[in-house]
């Protein structure tokens, strides 16, 4: 069989950003986002936008739960660590599966319908999932405490093979510190690579012509269900193995994981780096958490230190105006940064990526229309 | 009747709230012919064509296919039985290249109405690719594969829409006004690759206003008015019927 793996532009671009997310704790110092925690955060939640655009970036399926699924996978995680094993292999086998499960059901329901009927029936689905761990359910997720280790955990597994670890580990290489950022790092570039093929599949061709044109589709022969509650499993599977890796970064699972915000959050992450993109999503996801993890911590005395070059005056003024886009007021910056993006560029940063790229190329031509937006493959 | 009626609507009704589209429709199409359907607008040509595809279910009544029921199917079954349709609208997908456009149905013939085909590329379909090609080739599109389909021309998404017809190799194909929205010169290419398809034996329902192509292609004519078939024969026949000179060609033509 003459089956091309991958072709030359997928090996570069898998290349070029596997270089990228290694390398993250060198290009991240002067942002001052290079330690180990928040790297690993950029890891998690750029898996969970990976997965999400594979269903709303191809299929063009809006979901407004994910976040359902990403907490299903925290709850499967740390089950997996109380019941079985410290060891991480089980807890990201165990989540991705009840994650699946979970989508399937989600989804075969919510897939009856399209455009914002479906969405608004994850969003039901998610709050649905929301209000059940945080109340009717503390038996298995704990409720409003959250789910968390304790010294009486049976660990079967561990048991059985006298190891008494007491954190997440990999094979007995404790997760911490780097160890744990390089683990999701390279889970990420696993689920890049996947992403990647599923896009440049056959498959991933369907998912893109059912986006463009659902009744030719139909009267070309094609089931389509089947294909939008795949790309939907697959998604919230994506999501599962995010909300577990956030398990074993700390093993603590609680029911705001599920809670609308955080499915908004994944949707603005698409949206920001450019929905249908590969490397977008992944781009809005660390822009998203660098702002909610660096731009909140900015305080008043950052700032007065920032802008002490100028006149007294001036400067308390200046601090007074920046400090409501700091702090606690990071959500006002990174609501101007996504309207000016979606209005100025629809196709997110990696249309602004693009255009820069096009106008670098045909300085000659001023003036010349901007190409239309297109997916990058 | 002809022995070897492939296309068997029988007894059709279609109320709309109280409004008959479509009344008493029996019609027969023998298998490689085509069968031209004409009247005057609202007439329920396209009503006619919805039920044959399943995307409307009849009132009363059955359309059978070559033995097949297909009445109370969807359309990706009936048009997995080999049931092809164009649309008086392109519907095409915009978003991707032509030669994407035409794969996909390649696809769905060789693949079935679902496949989870994630472990190939879609550079490594080159047998696909190449029937892409060729069709592509035969409608004179070739030179613009590359391109966006929604950046093509009205009359060239018709003729990328009808690649993606015959790239299927359908048993049965359906045409909504073909030739709708083209100049003259296009409309004579647009018939010359039809009747260079009749002679590769497929059969062809058409819906036409145009009676240049209508008299052109079709060995037999059925002529709609208000919900009915008020005539029926070769196209001599109907040209000098006189219910059809009243009710459609006599103020047209």
């Amino acid at each position: 069989m003459n089956t091309i793996l991958v072709t030359r532009n997928d090996l570069l671009l898998l290349l070029g950003f596997t270089i990228a997310v290694l390398a993250m704790p060198i290009w991240l110092q002067p942002f001052g986002a290079a330690y180990p925690d928040l790297m690993q955060r950029f890891a998690i939640y750029g898996i969970f936008a990976i997965g999400f655009n594979i269903l709303f970036g191809l299929t063009g399926y809006l979901s407004f739960g994910h976040a359902a699924f990403f907490g299903v996978g925290s709850y499967a995680a740390v089950w997996s660590f109380k019941l079985l094993t410290m060891d991480a292999i089980p807890a990201l086998v165990f989540a991705v599966l009840i994650s699946g499960l979970f989508a399937l059901l989600i989804g075969y329901v919510s897939l009856k319908r399209s455009g914002i009927y479906f969405s608004i029936l994850t969003l039901a689905f998610a709050q649905m999932s929301y209000n059940l761990a945080y109340s009717v359910l503390t038996p298995i997720t704990n409720g409003e405490t959250g789910l968390q280790l304790t010294l009486a955990d049976p660990r079967h597994l561990d048991q059985a093979l006298g190891i008494s670890s007491r954190s997440p580990a990999l094979l007995g290489q404790p997760l911490l510190g780097y160890a744990g950022f390089y683990f999701c790092a390279g889970l990420l570039i696993v689920a890049f690579f996947i992403a990647q093929r599923i896009t440049g599949s056959p498959f991933g061709m369907m998912l893109r012509a059912i986006k463009s044109n659902q009744t030719r589709m139909h009267y070309t022969g094609f089931n389509t269900r089947p294909y939008t509650l795949a790309a939907f499993v697959i998604s919230g599977m994506y999501a599962g193995l995010a909300g577990a890796l956030l398990a074993i970064t700390d093993p603590l699972a609680g029911a705001e994981r599920m809670q609308w915000a955080a499915s908004g959050e994944v949707v603005l992450m698409t949206i920001l780096g450019g929905v249908g993109t590969l490397v977008g999503p992944v781009i809005g996801a660390w822009i998203i958490k660098y702002f909610e993890n660096i731009f909140s911590a900015f305080n008043e005395g950052i700032l007065h230190r920032t802008f002490d070059f100028l006149p007294d005056g001036l400067e308390d003024a200046v601090v007074l105006v920046t400090s409501k886009f700091v702090g606690e007021g990071w959500h006002l910056t990174l609501g101007l940064v996504f309207v000016l993006i979606v209005v100025f560029l629809p196709g997110g940063i990696m249309e602004g990526v693009r255009r820069l790229v096009h106008w670098a190329r045909r300085p000659a031509e001023p003036g010349r229309a901007s190409p239309r937006p297109q997916p990058a493959e | 009747m002809p022995d070897n009626v492939v296309l068997h609507v029988s007894d059709v009704h279609k109320n709309f709230a109280g409004l008959h589209a479509l009344s008493d429709i029996d019609l027969q199409v023998a298998e490689g012919q085509t069968h031209a359907i004409i009247g005057p607008n609202g007439a329920g040509k396209s009503t006619l064509l919805n039920v044959i595809v399943g995307r409307l279910a009849p009132s009363r009544g059955a359309v059978v296919f070559d033995g097949t029921v297909l009445t109370g199917r969807k359309p990706y079954e009936i048009n997995q039985i080999g049931i092809a349709r164009v649309f008086q609208t392109p519907e095409i997908f915009p978003d991707l290249t032509v030669l994407h456009n035409v794969m996909i149905p390649a696809l769905s013939r060789r693949d079935g109405a679902f496949r989870l085909n994630m472990m190939r590329t879609l550079d490594s379909e080159t047998a696909i690719r190449q029937e892409a090609e060729d069709v592509l080739a035969d409608v004179g599109l070739y030179e613009r594969r590359l391109a966006h389909a929604g950046a093509l021309s009205r009359g060239d998404k018709r003729r990328m829409e009808l690649a993606m017809c015959l790239i299927q190799k359908p048993r049965l194909l359906l045409l909504d006004e073909p030739t709708a929205g083209m100049s003259r010169h296009d409309t004579n290419t647009t018939i010359e690759l039809l009747k260079k398809i009749k002679s590769r034996g497929m059969t062809k329902v058409i819906i036409e206003h145009d009676m240049h192509v209508v008299f052109s292609l079709a060995d037999r004519i059925s002529v709609l008015a208000g919900g009915r078939i008020i005539a029926e024969g070769m196209p001599d026949e109907v040209r000098g019927d006189p219910r059809v000179r009243e009710a459609y060609l006599g103020g047209a033509h």
